[in-house]
This record gives structure tokens, C-alpha cells and sequence, in this order.
């Protein structure tokens, strides 16, 4: 039993205090306004604070932490991408991802499980190698292994996919974890707050005011904000934001669905990836296993859930463990992606003066919340770009200069 | 011990056939009929499972299909519901998630440690050292997680079905009954569906039967004569969406049903009374010891005591009055006594209620011997579908209790959802859905009058909790969560009801917190001292009721495709390979020949004599009308207005943003009548993608994706004209049919479609023929050119050819990002052209310098040590400057060619570059000219030796 418990059982009455403690009201002024309290905008108000020493910041959030992207995602942190720029920035959140329990004490259960994407064909194959050869030479543990490799890490798979398209091999990449992803956000909230900001539940943004080209202030359901910088963070919303600065992004909004099974003693140890059965599979520490599939391939704004996707998805997952007919599909549920036409993340400063943003965040949005925040932050207090967030500038789709990454999407989208 | 009691009228069990099984190692019998759970309380086994937090002992609950903690397993299937899953002659059951048995599972020492591990503990421990985490966490998922699966079983298929139905019933009560009664007798096709294996609900054991007894008969028989009503018993919907779209569960399968109208009379959910020890076994809903009554004939405990509030006859008082069961007039369980280890409770502690009906704990508590609590204290309607399709649902404070206030369209609810008590308000009401359903698809009239309203006293408290602080008190025993828990939680912050499901787990176990989820609203406004109203639970989302995969997965069709000549192939010991959804001859084995040494062979063979290919699988498109050569001047790259009928030419598609995403042959077939081919994997893509844009611009052509219809294959080699020219009734010779020709033809009778490529870069001919006639073709041109030694090649031999040519593989040479500047099309992108799908963007390309150029290059070594594989990348010092896409050893050449992308100022034949293959090998490598291959293209356009000479 470890120590940390100790208190709870020592205290008469329950020790902990509120996570998230905030004011009534919005103050009418804040350096900077955060608009979408998943774990991208919290985590960025927890460095702003923390590293910038910026704690005048309001976090709004229309509807509860983390009810977006953060608490809808399959939880899979890994960064064995293709393109440079791809690996830098997604292997800084997996570094910042392993101590991170640590530094919000809050216990993320941040798991190493291992991280298997199956080639079923000659061409998956090729690309797989590709990944490797680009992740090895960034420093990224990711290696093409072949059938006996992934049988050992896994006895349980049927290899010969019930003699559909049999595996031919995978890429494995040892540091592919899973973490408890409402508790990212709830842990980055109470830091943050901790630390002098205020997040704002309940509160929508309806509309941002600016002068020339320059950000002055907030308007929501609650009133008006004055301030000089906002941080748009928000998934499937993005489109409606940055309309009301006047700009375009190249965003498209898919949903995306997942499931989850009754939970089960443990008997799955990683995670396994199927590009081609179009299936992710992961066991969550209470015995779950979480699962997703394609992205639906039609743009609604709507997170409802459809019968084809479960079916569609059983079928692929029995193809690759046939046992696994009794277990039970528990509940399915939805969450808004915003795609770009390169599999990458739009970041930074924009061309109006003290409206950043942090979107098309697509399919790979969780992995990245630590570096997202952290870099998002920096750019905040520099007024300019970091390093690993200028690939990823808006201004990139005019200027041709894309980041390709959709060669490492999980599964085909 | 039996608890089996004397034949209870309209009982499930059949006492003439016995069942026998097996429970935690013991022999038991039950009857046919019985569920798991009735067998085994009806045999006097109480603790039939442990709880997933605390361990603790828990039995029967509520028998209704959410027993949580009666869930058991055999060696093949895992967690199965004991109050819905019939028993089975020779199961052999174990309780899910002990750790030693039932009875001595060590883990109940967990039930001391609760004061160690409140709500949400595994958040603030064990992540410091990070180091000691993964010990921490084996441990965690050891202890959670429900069943153990069987990973060495096989797959068990089940078959899917369709139906439909005008309109769709769900639960056949009595509102049900008469909803469905109604809408037939206006003219609608109607299923009626229950998920108990009998049709009447609660007419079947709730409240005093003898009332309702005539009733249910009468409806029965109608509606079983009824030649409009289809049913289905033990059948769950299990989710429910958009326009009637349902699944349907049974034991057997999934029936996905498309409904016109859905009538949703689900009834309610019981919900528990919460007091220290609610959990332990023999405390029990009404509803379940009235179901194990006139179910199963089990008698629910020897002496149990009835906690019905608010105060008044219930039904389920009368009928257990009838036992002898004590009723607690104007009191309050303040907790209840446990008899210690197995044997559940021995008594409960009474207290009076306060004005609010509240309980009064600082009073002297009263004693009460019993062995059983049976609880009446409210209900919530089970509206999880109702939900799920988007209905509104409102709390009532005058009802206390959720009422649907906006049902979608096409969706209609009746009885006991819609806050109805008396039998005869829920049977006016079910009456009433069916007509207005039926109405709204045209049969018969709207119904007259109004709806019943619910009326009389509230028949749920508001707050049925004793909250002393001793004693769990379990407001969700999926998940062993008590009042405290959420008062914490709340305490901490998460105080929204989606907050405190994600934080508490609350609603996440099995059940999805049917018994659970509007406690914890209660819980969350109370401490919160805002009133319930207005609030919502948390959003529902399919399934009501798990579902096993198996049936999600049905029989799992996952297709692959077949060309017309596949038999030939693996007559011939073609080693198959997946291309898209086809299965391809990747090369055809020799014995005693390595792979290496066949693919060479067969490529040689092309070079030297004649080779036969199955090009079968790739796109064929086939396009007409007036508008198609505009179409194809929009999505191609190239220029095709000016392609004379009876040529053909290579094609590039790009995307909007310039990326090239496929490639083909274009041929003219007639002045409107063009035939396309595309590769083998974008096709389906390529169609679907071209259906859009013919929409989008309006115009007049048709589409035809031809892909399936025709056979194709490749006769390639110095030797073709001379197998192929006696089999058709044209001319082949160079003058009469030059390179890139396309000619309609009779081969062998046959109808076909001959093109004059050069992908391999030999005489070739592409021969399309109707795929019924494919097979046929084929070996006909093996036979034909016997003499000539035709031979097959496969895909590897293919590829190699090509690669000597300096022909790239779209989405091998190629990637997400590939314009076509860089992979040297250059030559087939005609800019001038008034517009082409990614015209702008490639306007930008060409204006800025390309970033990487696709070129030639072969390696120092004619075989390297380490032969470098495809995608391998090219080092300069630290930096990753370029990958090779392509690599082979040519047998023709004797060297190891390749493709590779290099930056823009490397791409001078000669440069040298380093390879860094397997092991970090380095190999060094230099830039060609392509073709590497008769550069001239000699060989191709052909010209035979014989016709050179004429």
C-alpha cells in the first residue's frame, strides 16, 4: 500500500481540495483568453504560467474540461511518424508525457505498452520501413519486425487474419503508451489553476473583436473580455472561431468513432494497429479494450454514433483475434475531427495580431497535448513561432510547404 | 435447501425437464426456463458473485437484465448476465473476477481497506518513483477487469438478418401490447419486440395478478392472431438511431431493422434505496422477488422485510403481504446489519422520516430480524433509446422523475416512460401511440382525445438515502461507488454530471448505471443545493445492453477478388500476393529455384522470347457522351481532345493540391466512347471520385467502372506479334497497328479490346476481353504459343521490367505528396491547358524551385553486400537527403538499379550518394540516366527484325 494513500485513511474528514477553483465572474480584462478547456488549452495555460510566469489567463470552455477531443480519443501516445518535422515534435510529447504524473502529481497511469502497426501487403510494408528508417535516424525507437517478433509479443493474434491478407509484418515502436486521458486535462487544470489561472466552465465564445488586424477583446455568453491575445484550442469548432477573426483554414470536420468492451482480466500487453483491417486496438488498466477504426468519411458536425462502425469494426478485430466473439461491445461514441489535406497540425501565430491557434488537430491530437501546450506557450510569451511549431504555420497550405504525415496515420482515413 | 415454490400460475419454468449444471465446481439442477440466476437462488446459493471494488458478497438484485454482480463465465464465453441468460444443460459456471472462489476470494480483504482507497485513489498514488508505475500498475489490472477470456477458442459465426416493418414496438407490457394491437388494426405491419422469452411484461408479475390475469390472456390471443403483428421474444434492441434504424439481439444473431415508426413502451428501471450494507445478499428489488414469484417460482428469502416509500399499497407490498413480509409503515432503513461472511444480512436499523420524508438517523434506532430487504422506493424510466435517438427527456419535480418532453419524429413513447401507474392509463396510452404511429405513416385516422397524464401521488422519493457515516452505502454496485464517493468527487471539483461520471466512474460498469445514474443526479444536486430540475443525465449512447462482437461481426465479410484466370495461376504454383482486394500471381514457383532466381527468369524470359501477364485487376473505366473527352481533359493532367480515335496515351490524375494520385492508359474507343485504365488499388477510389466531379461540373458523360467486367493480360516479348497475330482477325503489323493503338477485334471469336503498350518495355500487347471469355483467352494464347515458349510472369517480374525502363508505381515511386514536376511526368503535365484538377496549385509549384527530383541511379557494387531495400533512406554526413523507392538487380543489365529521390542539385547523371541499408550498412551508389533500358525506346515500338528488313 503505498504511502500516498496513507492520508485518506488518516483524515476524518475527505483531504482533498477543489481542482479547479474559480471565480463567479470573469474578470474584465486578461493578458491572455483561452478559448476550449480540453488538454491542449489547459496544458497551455499550465506553461504559460509555469514557464512564462503569465498568470492573468482565463481558460473558456463552453461546456465541461475536457469534453472535446480529450476525453474521446483512444488515448495512444506514440511518435514514430514519417516526416522530420513530424517526429520532432511528437517525440518531445512523448518525453514530456513520461514524466508528466510527475510533474502534475496526478497519476496519468502514462503506460509503455509497446505500439504495433501490422502490414498486411508488400506496399504497407514499404511505408512501414520508410517510418523506421526516418524514426531511427531522429533517435525514435521504431524498428519493421517480422511475424515471429509480433507472435511473441502477442501469442494471442491470429497471424493469418482467418486467411484474409495475412500479416507480413509490422512496425513496432517500444515507446507507444496509453494514458487515462480525462485525467491529462483534469491534471493540467489543476496546475494551472494552482498557479493562478482561471478556467471558466459553461462559458461560449460568441464572438472576437479586433481592430485593424489586432485582437482587443472576447465576447461570450457572459460578457465581454478585453485582451490582447487569444489562443483558439478548440476541435470541431475551429471552422466557427476562425471565421470570427476573418480567416480560413483548409479544415474539414469528420467524426470519428470508438468503443469500448465490458472489461476484461488483462490479457492484451500492447497496442496493435491495423492499417488495412482499419482497426486500433488497446486494454486499458481497468480491463477494457478501447478501440477505433476509420474516420467517417463524410463531414458532419455531429457526434452520433452508427451501427456500420461497430460492425464494420468486430469484424476486422475477430479477423485478428478470433476469441474474442463472446466478449461484449459496451458503448460507442463519437468526437469531431478537424482534418487537414496533410495529416498535420496547424499551430501558431496567424496573420492577425495576437490570435493564435492551435487546430486540425485530426486523428492525432492527444498524443501531442503536452508539446502542444508547452510550445504553444513559449510562442505566447515570444510573440513568435517556436521551433518545432514553425513547420506547422498556417500560412504553409498557400506557401505549398506541407508536412505529409498521412503515411503515418494510424489507419487509413 | 430448495426455495422452489408450489407452480405459481403462468409460471416460465417447465418442471418436467430438469437441467443440471455446475456452479463454482458444485453439481446443481434447475428447470428449463430458468435463468442462472433463479436456478441458483432457487438451490439457496447466495452469493453468486463479488463486487469489482471491495470484493464484497453480493446475490441477486434486480433480475432484469442488469445484475452486474451476477455475472458468470465458462471456459469459452465471459461475462454472462445471470438474470437474463438461460441455463443450460452441463454448463459449468464460475462467478467472474474472484480471486479463489465465490466464497473465499482472497480479495475481500479490500472491503477493510476502503478507507485507504476513496473515489478516484488510483489518481494520487503509486506514480511516485515513476520507476516502481509498472509493478503498481500489473498489480491494478490484475485486480480489475470482470471475466477471464478464453484466447485459445475459435471463432464462432453467427448469421445477420434484415427485416422491416412499418412500425417498430418495443416492449410488449401492456402499452405495448396495445400500441401494437392498435397500429395493426389500422393497417400497419407491426413487430413487437421484448427482450423476456414471454410476451405481457409487467402483467406478468407485477402487482396483483389476478386483475390483470384475463387481460394479458385476451391481448395474447389477439395479438398472436393478428395477422399484421409479427413478434420476438428474448430479442433486444439494442441501439437504436435515425429513421427507424434499429438492432435487434437475439441469441442467435443481429437483425438490423429498418422501421417506418418506432413505438417505445421499455417500461422502467427500478431504483435501490441507499443504506449501509443496500449491496449484501437478500437486499432485492420488488421487482425482482415478484419475477422469482411468478417467474420461476423461487421464493425471494425466508424472512424479508419490505421498504416501500413513499408510503403507501404498493403493489408490490399487497403481493408480498401475501408471503407474510413485513411492511415498514412511515419508516426508514437506516442501515442494515450484516450476518457476516456469506450469509448477507441478519436484520436492518430502523429510524423515523422527518416531514420531508427524510430519514431521522439521531433518533434510537429500532431493530428489525430479517434475512431479507425487499425495496419499492421509485422508479426511472428506461429510456436509454429513447435517448439515444435524441428525445428530450425533462425531471419532473412534481412526478420526481424524468418524463420524455420532445420525442424525434418517427418516434413514439407509451406507459410506464411516460410516467404512468395505473394499468388502465398505460393500456390507453399504448392505444394511443399505435394510432397516432400508424396515422403518421397513412393507416387509418389520428387517435381522438388526449393522452393520459400521469396522475396521483409521486410514486418516487426524492431522496432515498441514509447516509450515516458507517457502513457502505452502494448508490452503483457495478462499480462500488457509495454517496461519500460522490460527495468527494464533488468535493474536488467534478461537479457536472459528466464530470462525475468520468472521475467516479459512475455509469460505467456493465449496467451503464441503470440503477445508478439518477441517484448520482440526486446525489450531485443535493450537495450542490440546486434542484434537479433542469439537469441531465449523462448522454446515452448504444448499447442499451452489451453486445457480443461476434454478433456485430455476423459471419465477417471481408472479400477478396479473384481475375478470370486465378485457376490457371495456382495450377501453375503462382505464389499469390494481395493487391488491393486482389489476390495477384506475384511470381510462379520452380521447384528447387529461389525466389530471386524465378522472378529473374521470368523477366528475362520477356526480354529474350514472350511472356503472358495477368493484368487483370487493373481500373477499367469506361466513358461515353458527348461531354466525356472534356471530363477527361479536367481530370487528367494531359492533353486528350486532340487523341485520334484507335490511339491511346499515358495519363497522370492529381488531386487539387497537385499531388499525382493515380496513373493510366487513356484509349479512344470512338469520337464520345473512351476506355480507361487505372491502377489496380485506386480504382474503386478513382470511381468514386469521378462520379463526384461529373456531378459537380454538370457535365454529359457517363460512367462505367468496367473493372470486373473484363479480363485483361499483357502479352509482352520480341515474340508477341507472332503468337498473337493468327488468333484475331486484324492486322498487327507496326504499319496497320503502331505503338499506343488500341483496336477493337475478334480474338479467337472472342470479343476484345487490344492496346499496344510498353510498360515492360517490349512489344506489347494489353488483350481486354470480356471476363467470362478471359480464362478461355488465356490459355489459348499459352497454347498458341507454345512454340514460341510463351511463358506467365508475375507482378515481381513486372516490376522489375518496368524498373529497367525507368516506369514509376504510382504510391510506390510516389507519396502523399509527389507533384508531378518532381517525379519526372513533368513532360506529361500540359499547363497550357484552360484548367486540370490541380492546375493552380502546380502553377505555384512552378514557381518555386522543386524541393526533391526522382532519378536514376545504380550502385558501385553490380550486387552489394547488403542489397539496400526500398525506402531506405540516402545520408550525407547527419542528414536524411533522399530515399530510394525502387531497387533491383537486373539480370539484364548485371547491375542493381534503382529509383530514388535526391535533392534538386544531385541529379546529374554520375553523382554519387551513400544508401544506408539494413544494420547501418553504407552503400554507395550513383545517378543514371533512365531508361536504364533501351533508352531509345527501340524495343517497344517494334519493329520485328523480319519488318525492319521489309
Amino acid at each position: 500500500m503505498p504511502y500516498q494513500l496513507l492520508r485518506f485513511a488518516l483524515n476524518k474528514k475527505y483531504p482533498e481540495p477543489c481542482m479547479f477553483p474559480t471565480p463567479e465572474r470573469l474578470k474584465p480584462r486578461y493578458d491572455v483568453v483561452i478559448i476550449g478547456g480540453g488538454g491542449h488549452g489547459l496544458a497551455c495555460a499550465y506553461y504559460l504560467a509555469r514557464d512564462h510566469g503569465i498568470r492573468n489567463v482565463a481558460v473558456l470552455e463552453k461546456s465541461y474540461i475536457g469534453a472535446g477531443g480529450t476525453g474521446r480519443n483512444t488515448a495512444i501516445v506514440r511518435s514514430n511518424y514519417l516526416t522530420p518535422e513530424g517526429v520532432a515534435l511528437y517525440d518531445e510529447s512523448v518525453r514530456l508525457f513520461q514524466d508528466l504524473s510527475d510533474d502534475l502529481d496526478l497519476n496519468l497511469f502514462y503506460s509503455r505498452r509497446g505500439h504495433f502497426t501490422l502490414a498486411h501487403s508488400d506496399a504497407s510494408l514499404r511505408t512501414m520501413r520508410w517510418r523506421a528508417e526516418v524514426n531511427k535516424h531522429l533517435g525514435v525507437d521504431s524498428e519493421v519486425v517480422d511475424r515471429q517478433f509480433i507472435k511473441a509479443k502477442c501469442p494471442e493474434i491470429d497471424l493469418d487474419c482467418g486467411h484474409n491478407a495475412p500479416v507480413m509484418g509490422a512496425l513496432y515502436h517500444p515507446p507507444g503508451a496509453i494514458a487515462r486521458h480525462d485525467a491529462v486535462a483534469w491534471g493540467y487544470g489543476r496546475a494551472a489553476c494552482q498557479r493562478g489561472v482561471e478556467i471558466h466552465q459553461g462559458t461560449t465564445v460568441t464572438g472576437i473583436r479586433t481592430e485593424g488586424d489586432r485582437v482587443t477583446a472576447v465576447e461570450t455568453n457572459r460578457g465581454v473580455i478585453e485582451t490582447r491575445c487569444v489562443l483558439s484550442a478548440v476541435a470541431g469548432y475551429t471552422p466557427r472561431i476562425t471565421s470570427m477573426v476573418g480567416l480560413r483554414t483548409p479544415i474539414t470536420v469528420h467524426p470519428l468513432q470508438a468503443c469500448v468492451t465490458e472489461p476484461l482480466k488483462p490479457w492484451l500487453n500492447v497496442i496493435m494497429v491495423s492499417a488495412s483491417l482499419h482497426i486500433y486496438v488497446s486494454q486499458s488498466s481497468r480491463g477494457e479494450l478501447v478501440m477505433g477504426a476509420s474516420l467517417d468519411p463524410y463531414e458532419v458536425h455531429s457526434t452520433r454514433s452508427t451501427l456500420d462502425f461497430v460492425e464494420g469494426l468486430a469484424g476486422h478485430l475477430l479477423e485478428l483475434f478470433p476469441f474474442l466473439w463472446d466478449v461484449k461491445l459496451l458503448r460507442q461514441w463519437a468526437g469531431l475531427s478537424d482534418m487537414t489535406p496533410d495529416f498535420s497540425p496547424i499551430m501558431g501565430t496567424t496573420r492577425i495580431d495576437g490570435f493564435l491557434i492551435d487546430a486540425g488537430w485530426g486523428t492525432w491530437g492527444f498524443k501531442a497535448t503536452p508539446v502542444s501546450g508547452k510550445t504553444m506557450a513559449w510562442t505566447i510569451a515570444h510573440g513568435r513561432d517556436h521551433d518545432l511549431v514553425k513547420p506547422f504555420r498556417l500560412s504553409r497550405f498557400e506557401e505549398f510547404d506541407l508536412v505529409g504525415e498521412k503515411g503515418a496515420a494510424s489507419v487509413g482515413h | 435447501m430448495s426455495r422452489r415454490l408450489a407452480p405459481q400460475p403462468g409460471e416460465w419454468i417447465d418442471r418436467n425437464r430438469p437441467v443440471t449444471f455446475r456452479f463454482e465446481g458444485r453439481p446443481y439442477s434447475g428447470f428449463a426456463g430458468d435463468t442462472i440466476t433463479s436456478a441458483l437462488w432457487a438451490a439457496g446459493v447466495r452469493v453468486l458473485g463479488r463486487s469489482f471494488k471491495y470484493h464484497r458478497p453480493r446475490g441477486l438484485y434486480g433480475l432484469d437484465g442488469s445484475d452486474s454482480n451476477a455475472m458468470f463465465e465458462t471456459r469459452d464465453v465471459v461475462n454472462i448476465r445471470g438474470d437474463r441468460a438461460p441455463i443450460e444443460e452441463g454448463m459449468d459456471l464460475r462467478a467472474v473476477n474472484t480471486f479463489g472462489g465465490v466464497e473465499r476470494d482472497r480479495l475481500r480483504i479490500m472491503n477493510r481497506f476502503g478507507r485507504f482507497t476513496p473515489v478516484g485513489f488510483y489518481y494520487k498514488a503509486f506514480h511516485r518513483p515513476r520507476s516502481l508505475f509498472p509493478f503498481f500498475e500489473n498489480q491494478i489490472r490484475r485486480v480489475a477487469g470482470l471475466g477471464t477470456v478464453n484466447s485459445g477458442k475459435a471463432l464462432r459465426h453467427t448469421p445477420k438478418d434484415y427485416a422491416f416493418c412499418d412500425v417498430l414496438v418495443i416492449g410488449a407490457g401492456p402499452a405495448g401490447l396495445a400500441a401494437a394491437l392498435a397500429a395493426a388494426d389500422a393497417g400497419a405491419r407491426v413487430l413487437l419486440v421484448d427482450e423476456s422469452p414471454r410476451l405481457g411484461g409487467s402483467l406478468t408479475w407485477h402487482g396483483n395478478l389476478d386483475d390483470s390475469r384475463d387481460r394479458l390472456a385476451d391481448a395474447l390471443r389477439r395479438v398472436e392472431a393478428h395477422q399484421r403483428i409479427q413478434t420476438r421474444t428474448a430479442t433486444c434492441v439494442a441501439g437504436l438511431y435515425a429513421d427507424g434504424w434499429a438492432a435487434l439481439i437475439d441469441r442467435l444473431r443481429l437483425t438490423k431493422l429498418r422501421a417506418r415508426a418506432v413505438i417505445v413502451a421499455t417500461g422502467v428501471f427500478e431504483q435501490p434505496a441507499v443504506f449501509p450494507h443496500n449491496d449484501l445478499p437478500g437486499v432485492m428489488f420488488a421487482g425482482a422477488a415478484q419475477r422469482l414469484i411468478h417467474h420461476y417460482a423461487v421464493l425471494p428469502a425466508e424472512r424479508p422485510v419490505i421498504d416501500t416509500r413513499p408510503e403507501g399499497d404498493s403493489p408490490a407490498a399487497a403481493l408480498l403481504k401475501r408471503e407474510g413480509i413485513n411492511l415498514l409503515a412511515g419508516r426508514f432503513i437506516a442501515r442494515a446489519r450484516p450476518a457476516g461472511g456469506l450469509a448477507g444480512i441478519r436484520g436492518v436499523e430502523l429510524c423515523r422520516v422527518d416531514e420531508r420524508g427524510l430519514p431521522r438517523i439521531e433518533q434510537r434506532a429500532e431493530q428489525l430480524a430479517c434475512d431479507a430487504v425487499v425495496m419499492s422506493v421509485g422508479w426511472t424510466p428506461n429510456d436509454t433509446l429513447l435517448r439515444m435517438v435524441g428525445t428530450r427527456m425533462e425531471y419532473s419535480a412534481e412526478r420526481e422523475q424524468f418524463l420524455p418532453v420532445e420525442l424525434p419524429g418517427g418516434v413514439f413513447a407509451a406507459g410506464k416512460v411516460n410516467g404512468l401507474v395505473g394499468l388502465e392509463d398505460r393500456w390507453a396510452d399504448g392505444l394511443h401511440a399505435g394510432q397516432a404511429a400508424a396515422s403518421a405513416l397513412g393507416f387509418g385516422a389520428a387517435p381522438g382525445g388526449s393522452r393520459p397524464a400521469p396522475a396521483g401521488p409521486a410514486i418516487n422519493h426524492p431522496y432515498p438515502v441514509s447516509d450515516p457515516d458507517e457502513g457502505k452505502n452502494f448508490v452503483d454496485l457495478d462499480e462500488d461507488l457509495q454517496v461519500k464517493d460522490f460527495r468527494n468527487a464533488i468535493q474536488e471539483g467534478f461537479n457536472s454530471p459528466e464530470l462525475l461520471k468520468r472521475y467516479s466512474t459512475v455509469g460505467m460498469g456493465p449496467s451503464q448505471g441503470k440503477h445508478a445514474n439518477l441517484m448520482a443526479l440526486r446525489v450531485l444536486a443535493k450537495e450542490r443545493g440546486e434542484p434537479l430540475a433542469g439537469k441531465q443525465i449523462t448522454t446515452a449512447r448504444p448499447f442499451s445492453t452489451p453486445v457480443a462482437l461476434g454478433h456485430l461481426a455476423g459471419r465477417i465479410f471481408t472479400p477478396y477478388r479473384h481475375t478470370p484466370a486465378h485457376a490457371f495461376h495456382t495450377e501453375r504454383g503462382a505464389r499469390m500476393m494481395f493487391a488491393g482486394t486482389w489476390l495477384r500471381p506475384e511470381y510462379y514457383e520452380v521447384v528447387g529455384k529461389t525466389r530471386e532466381a524465378c522472378i529473374q527468369e521470368e523477366a528475362l524470359h520477356v526480354r529474350g522470347a514472350v511472356g503472358l501477364i495477368d493484368v487483370g485487376t487493373l481500373g477499367k473505366m469506361e466513358l461515353g457522351g458527348p461531354d466525356a473527352v472534356r471530363f477527361l481533359e479536367r481530370i487528367y493532367t494531359g492533353r486528350f481532345d486532340n487523341l485520334k480515335v484507335g490511339a491511346s496515351r499515358y495519363g497522370v490524375a492529381c488531386d487539387e493540391s497537385g499531388v499525382v494520385i493515380d496513373d493510366g492508359v487513356v484509349a479512344r474507343l470512338g469520337p464520345d466512347r473512351f476506355y480507361v485504365s487505372t491502377t489496380t488499388s485506386g480504382a474503386d477510389a478513382i470511381y468514386r471520385e469521378w462520379q463526384r466531379w461529373a456531378l459537380c461540373w454538370g457535365l454529359k458523360v457517363i460512367l462505367n467502372n468496367a473493372t470486373a467486367h473484363w479480363g485483361a493480360m499483357n502479352l509482352a516479348g520480341p515474340r508477341a506479334r507472332q503468337v498473337l497475330q493468327p488468333l484475331v482477325d486484324i492486322s498487327l503489323a507496326a504499319a496497320d497497328f503502331p505503338y499506343m493503338g488500341v483496336r477493337e477485334c475478334r480474338l479467337d471469336g472472342v470479343p476484345a479490346r487490344v492496346l499496344r503498350v510498353g510498360f515492360v518495355g517490349e512489344l506489347g500487347y494489353e488483350i481486354h476481353v470480356p471476363a467470362g471469355h478471359a480464362l478461355g483467352v488465356w490459355n489459348r494464347l499459352m497454347e498458341a504459343g507454345r512454340a514460341a515458349d510463351v511463358r506467365p510472369f508475375g507482378v515481381e517480374a513486372q516490376r522489375l521490367l518496368r524498373l529497367e525502363k525507368g516506369h514509376i508505381i504510382v504510391s510506390q515511386d510516389t507519396d502523399g505528396l509527389t507533384q508531378p514536376f518532381e517525379a519526372g511526368l513533368g513532360w506529361a503535365v500540359k499547363m497550357d491547358k484552360p484548367f486540370f484538377i490541380g492546375q493552380r496549385s502546380l502553377k505555384i509549384h512552378q514557381r518555386r524551385p522543386l524541393k526533391r527530383t526522382l532519378v536514376g541511379f545504380q550502385t558501385d557494387e553490380a550486387r552489394p553486400r547488403t542489397m539496400p531495400r526500398e525506402n531506405h533512406l540516402i545520408i550525407e554526413g547527419k542528414e536524411m537527403i533522399g530515399r530510394v523507392t525502387s531497387i533491383a538487380y537486373s539480370p539484364t543489365l548485371k547491375r542493381t538499379i534503382g529509383l530514388a529521390y535526391l535533392p534538386p542539385s544531385m541529379t546529374a547523371p554520375d553523382t554519387r550518394f551513400t544508401i544506408r541499408a539494413d544494420g547501418g550498412e553504407l552503400v554507395p551508389a550513383q545517378v543514371c540516366r533512365i531508361p536504364f533500358y533501351d533508352p531509345a525506346g527501340e524495343r517497344q515500338r517494334m519493329t520485328t527484325p523480319e519488318e525492319d528488313a521489309r
